[in-house]
């Protein structure tokens, strides 16, 4: 069972039913829910997606697009059923936090799709969860039917003449899936390579009907931030970025964990207090803000860097899925872009050629500079091919392998060099070889 | 081919099946829970699964093939009872992930995507399983196991092998 951690500069809100048994549809009531659902209802579409508006509230699946803005993109009239979609995908390397929301909070997930079915004028909603979350699924399934059971689901939503159903949905295995459009694809029974866009969903979506898609945690926020008030939720983070994020930290820190914390929070804080510093008392080498999509931070540039989409992207990063990987000084940055890389490299759906290519191609020359049998240009041609692959596929996994790649091989060149001419990997435990399969 | 009287699927499966395909606006929609599920009650998605899933859903079954050999969850042939899925990527392997797959290499005597003889367990190396706070992490079969160190393995191993004494294997 995961284990639930904790930090004074915490500020709970999406987590704050977390571990209060809310899972029960009676003590999710007690603790406020569906209060936001039917405050709605009663407010209509408009208020709706100008409160979403005024929260600032961001994509939390990466790419950080303004939620009112999306939910507004979609057409009022439409002469195809209208549909919400979670991405419960969640298979960014360095991301679980939408494991904890479905495992304490569902009925948030479930209201929040209600409300942006509200929004969109939709009368149907798909939560798809990753194969893997099998457990997370059944506690899903049993949410949704609880919901159904009290009159909150169904063709009567809170007794009104709006009908609302959700049907919950796994996936199989597969990164790529949590594409917007390979997601679609997915749920219509195909295979999950992306869709050429435009069209976007909000026109063209689910079956050919306007869709909004949205991350499984900007879902469950948007209750809370129905019922503290946009203003308010806005007011807990920085400009244009409201309210709070699920920070999963990982790697080499004293205390990992899934931390909320206000948008804008210090990163270099986040490690040392919140995270409790490097464990064994060994020194910060670097951090993967994002997820293991997005370039790597140095620890002199995290000094002053606030997490927020726009600080980070500042800093030659992304905010990405809030995925924060630590990584201390004992560890050899090419095993891990190597290990990176593979990722892409097996999930590339192979729809695109820069990519199924450009990730192939990025693996076996980190493999071989990881066995000591790289040459200096080598290291070029490693960022030759990343930038190649760069705004040069349908979907941004091309981007996601060439992104970090480039980082590595832009900060850690030395290290890179060190590999040269059959030398054997300086942090490697003797007799270790890495093998990637 | 009458579903109900020649499905190669459990009466209870069958009847899952019947219901899932009336949830969506467009029956394909249930192709890819239906192999997971399939693959969940016979072991791995075999020829005669297939052949019914396309049979119920109005596909070919190289359509069903088709969709089936994209997603890296689904085999075409049986794993252990208990599969064992250890996460190597980036946040486990800093916490060591690379240590507990050896551990369950060296105790089960197979490598990646190997079977032991007995048929009780298989092993598997596989990509972020959303469990990077609280790494290395391994799933058997859809159990999470988390915070793990190679100490843990054995423990493990005996758990689900006496499990699968008491239900007399498979």
């Amino acid at each position: 069972m995961p284990r639930l951690v904790s930090h004074p500069d915490e500020v709970k809100i999406v987590t704050r039913r977390f571990g209060a048994g809310a899972t029960n549809i009676d003590r999710y009531m007690e603790l406020g829910g569906y209060e936001a659902a039917k405050k709605c209802m009663a407010q209509g579409p408009e208020w709706i997606i100008n409160e979403m508006k005024a929260s600032n509230l961001r994509g939390r699946g990466g790419a950080g697009f303004p939620t009112g803005l999306k939910w507004s993109f979609v057409p009022k009239q439409s002469t195809k059923p209208k549909y919400v979609l979670v991405n419960g995908d969640e298979s960014e390397p360095g991301t679980c936090k939408d494991h904890l929301i479905f495992l304490h909070d569902p009925h948030a997930v479930i209201e929040g799709t209600i409300i942006a079915g509200l929004a969109i004028g939709a009368k149907m909603g798909f939560i798809y969860l990753r194969g893997e979350y099998r457990y997370l699924l059944e506690i899903m399934e049993k949410a949704v039917a609880d919901a159904y059971a009290k009159g909150f689901l169904g063709k009567n939503v809170f007794g009104s003449e709006y009908e609302f159903q959700v049907v919950t949905q796994t996936g199989a295995g597969a990164y790529e899936v949590g594409e917007e459009s390979a997601l679609m694809e997915s749920l219509e029974g195909k295979r999950g390579v992306p869709r050429i866009k435009p069209p976007f969903p909000a026109v063209v979506g689910l079956y050919g009907g306007p869709t909004v898609i949205n991350n499984a945690e900007t879902i469950a926020t948007v209750p809370h931030v129905i019922a503290m008030g946009a203003a308010a939720y806005a007011g807990v983070g920085t400009e244009r970025n409201g309210g709070t994020r699920l920070f999963c930290l990982s790697g080499h820190v004293q205390r990992p964990g899934v931390y909320e914390l206000p948008m804008g929070y210090n990163l270099k804080k986040m490690i040392y207090e919140v995270g409790g510093g490097i464990r064994g008392g060994r020194k910060l080498k670097a951090v993967v803000p994002g997820g293991s999509s997005t370039p790597v931070l140095l620890p002199e540039e995290i000094e002053n860097l606030g997490m927020d989409f726009d600080q980070v992207g500042k800093a030659g990063s992304m905010l990405g899925s809030g995925g924060v990987v630590v990584i201390d000084d004992q560890t050899c940055m090419v095993e891990f872009a190597l290990r990176t890389i593979s990722f892409y490299q097996h999930e590339s759906c192979g729809w695109c050629i820069p990519c199924r290519e450009g990730t192939d191609w990025l693996k076996k020359s980190l493999t071989r500079f990881h066995a000591g049998f790289g040459q200096e240009k080598d290291i070029d041609n490693i960022r030759y091919l990343a930038e190649n692959m760069m705004g040069r596929t349908f979907c941004p996994l091309g981007d996601a392998a060439a992104m970090p790649t480039l980082g590595f091989v832009k900060k850690f060149r030395k290290e890179f060099e060190d590999h040269l001419n059959g030398k054997p990997c300086p942090f490697a435990k003797e007799g270790a070889v890495l093998t990637v399969v | 081919m009458s579903a109900e009287t020649m499905s190669v699927f459990s009466p209870r499966l069958a009847a899952r099946f019947d219901a899932l395909v009336e949830k969506y606006p467009v029956k394909r929609s249930a192709l890819v829970p239906m192999l997971l599920y399939a693959q969940d009650e016979i072991g791995y998605v075999s020829d005669a699964a297939i052949a019914e899933i396309a049979d119920r859903l109005g596909l070919t079954a190289l359509e069903v093939r088709n969709v089936a050999s994209y997603y890296s969850m689904l085999r075409f042939k049986p794993a252990g009872k208990f599969n064992i899925q250890v996460c190597t990527n980036i946040s486990c392997m800093l916490r060591g992930a690379y240590d507990v797959l050896e551990r369950f290499e060296r105790e089960l005597g197979v490598g990646n995507k190997g079977v032991t003889k007995d048929g009780v367990f298989s092993l598997e190396e596989v990509e972020c399983i959303g469990a990077c706070s609280w790494a290395p992490a391994i799933q058997v079969n859809y159990d999470f196991h988390d915070e793990l160190t190679p100490d843990h393995v054995p423990g493990i191993l005996s758990g689900y092998r006496g499990q699968a004494n008491a239900k007399g294997g498979r």
